[in-house]
């Protein structure tokens, strides 16, 4: 009951839904960077969606199971494959015993994630199995994979194996891949010209108006030095009225923080868990997948939303998934 | 006090302007509301950060009462302001823990410590007397896991950050920066002068809670040789 990391690739890590509950000593969130991503993937294998699975950063990744698994992934435009059959984002595949996956590099995008049946069986460390890089604790010893990894997986429960192969039946007599899938809008995140809509933030007004009008109108490129703590943006440089240095306070994944480079930084789910630098806005929850597709050289627009909708939106996603979680209980229980 | 949206699943309590030099009675307030709060469990709340001014406040936008998406902020808000205002006054005025800290300032630890001295013009005995002489308070916790930002440091003691950060700085480094002081607890980059190393464990993952100090807390250190540094750290 494991799966064996024949390449690690280029950055590939452990992660679950992340870590609630430490901030305030300052343990970041951390988990996968698209926890979407990660629920969908999960409910597709007919795991529980907080199951930690592999985000798989810029591809290079080949793993073998040993035993029979049903595995998904959500993403960028990845070119995953088990032999020569091509794996669809948003599909349930099969793999036998002793087959391997391959996730080569994407064409578009930046990460993936991948759910396998059963889940990952690494210990629970600060209430969560996802992998703190830089705190070097949870996932597999808190660090990345490494070629050679032996990562150890749950027993399928008789539940989800009977629904796993239920849906199996469906499509093995033509195929490994189910012909049904997730919305695409969830499995394919990874945009050509990617928006990334913002609220205001708390230091909006000591900007100057041209930087707020930069910030909506201008696009920026994302520099090679990003990472999972943030992508760091390249553009028009934002000036702020007057320098007053700040007080470090908290931030969040989507604040969209300027150092006095001027150059701003979008946060993600390993960013410190306070800083001192102002923060003209943050980027809406919906939109984090779109962020955390963002690769170097590629360049971001931003469009300013109302906190209101907002909200709207993460609800109306809620719906969604909630008719998409009801959709698949029937579909295994027919 | 002010709440503002930090991102649309959270928000920033401030108790004061977010400009404003913090100071211990800020950080009474603050460590008051957390208590407030904690103790008023409100729906769709999942965590806080204090730091010196503000509490940040982390919540579930699907899971909190409010009558429209719309409302959800304000009604949360709300929720929040009640619930400041209503507990007693002097539920968080329990004294506060004193942790000493043993430090070892030999030069072996103490990298940054001739630097330190040609900018003070003190010698090296008198940084420090003067930095264990000192009580600090923990203003917050953050940057990197366990790190504590210290508030007390002798003005004679207030120097700039070193202009080129270290790519590493070794577990347990105690270090100065402006009119603070505080402690690398992992392994981490970072721009401070280190003056001297402590044996303590500041972070530890398996533990619950896995850091050794947090807001609040009062802090005292206490020198140590080379030979009882080896001994405390088995």
């Amino acid at each position: 009951m494991s799966a064996t990391i024949l390449r690690a690739g280029f950055l590939t890590s452990i992660q679950d839904l992340g870590r609630t509950g430490f901030r305030e000593f300052g343990v970041s969130l951390g988990g996968a960077l698209d926890s979407h991503a990660l629920r969908v993937a999960n409910l597709l294998v007919g795991n529980d969606e907080s199951q930690p699975g592999l985000e798989i950063t810029l591809g290079g990744l080949r793993i073998r199971f040993d035993d029979e698994r049903t595995v998904a992934w959500c993403g960028g435009e990845f070119d995953v494959r088990v032999r020569s059959t091509s794996l669809p984002a948003g599909h349930a595949t099969s793999i036998s015993a002793g087959e391997e996956l391959i996730v080569n590099p994407p064409k578009l995008g930046c990460r993936s994630w991948l759910a396998i049946s059963g889940g990952i069986a690494v210990p629970i460390v600060l209430g969560s199995r996802s992998t703190d890089l830089r705190g070097t604790f949870g996932g597999m010893k808190g660090r990345a994979l490494r070629d050679g990894d032996v990562i150890p997986l749950n027993k399928i429960r008789r539940s989800s194996a009977l629904a796993t192969l239920r849906r199996g039946r469906q499509t093995a007599a033509t195929e490994k891949v189910s012909s049904w899938s997730a919305p695409v809008n969830w499995t394919t995140t990874a945009k050509e010209n990617p928006v990334l809509r913002f609220i205001r933030g708390s230091d909006w007004d000591r900007f100057n108006p041209s930087s707020h009008l930069a910030l909506t109108n201008d696009s920026f490129a994302v520099s090679p030095d990003s990472d999972r703590m943030g992508a760091r943006l390249e553009g028009t440089e934002l000036k702020r009225n007057e320098n007053v240095d700040l007080v470090s306070e908290a931030v969040a994944p989507g604040t969209i923080q300027v150092p006095p480079s001027g150059k701003p930084i979008v946060l993600l789910g390993d960013c410190q868990t306070i800083g001192g630098y102002p923060k003209i806005a943050h980027v809406i929850t919906v939109d984090l997948p779109v962020a955390a597709q963002l690769r170097a050289g590629d360049t971001v627009r931003f469009q300013e939303i109302s906190l209101a909708d907002a909200h709207r939106l993460l609800y109306e996603r809620e719906r969604e998934l909630e008719r998409f979680r009801i959709g698949l209980s029937l579909r295994s229980r027919a | 006090m002010q709440i503002t949206p930090l991102g649309d699943s959270a928000l920033i309590v401030r108790v004061c302007e977010s400009s404003a030099e913090p100071d211990e009675q800020s950080l009474r307030i603050v460590l008051e509301v957390v208590h407030k709060i904690k103790s008023a469990p409100i729906p769709g709340i999942l965590e806080l950060t204090p730091a010196y001014t503000t509490i940040g406040i982390f919540f579930d936008p699907l899971r909190v009462e409010a009558a429209a998406p719309e409302s959800i902020f304000d009604s949360l808000a709300g929720q929040i302001r009640k619930a400041v205002s209503h507990a007693k006054k002097s539920a968080a005025r329990t004294a506060s823990r004193v942790v000493e800290i043993p430090v070892c300032y030999d030069p072996e630890f103490a990298l940054d410590l001739d630097e330190v001295a040609q900018l003070t013009g003190l010698s090296a005995k008198e940084i420090v007397d003067l930095h264990r002489s000192a009580t600090y308070r923990v203003n917050c916790v953050g940057f990197t896991p366990g790190f504590p930002f210290l508030s007390g440091l002798s003005a004679k003691l207030v120097v700039p950050r070193r202009s080129t950060p270290r790519k590493e700085i070794p577990i347990g480094s105690v270090a100065i920066a402006g009119k603070q002081t505080g402690v690398y607890p992992v392994k981490s980059p970072g721009g401070w002068n280190i003056i001297g190393r402590s044996p303590l464990r500041f972070f530890d993952a398996a533990k619950n809670p896995p850091a050794l100090l947090r807001a609040g807390d009062c802090v005292r250190f206490r020198s140590i040789t080379r030979a009882k540094f080896a001994a405390l750290q088995k």
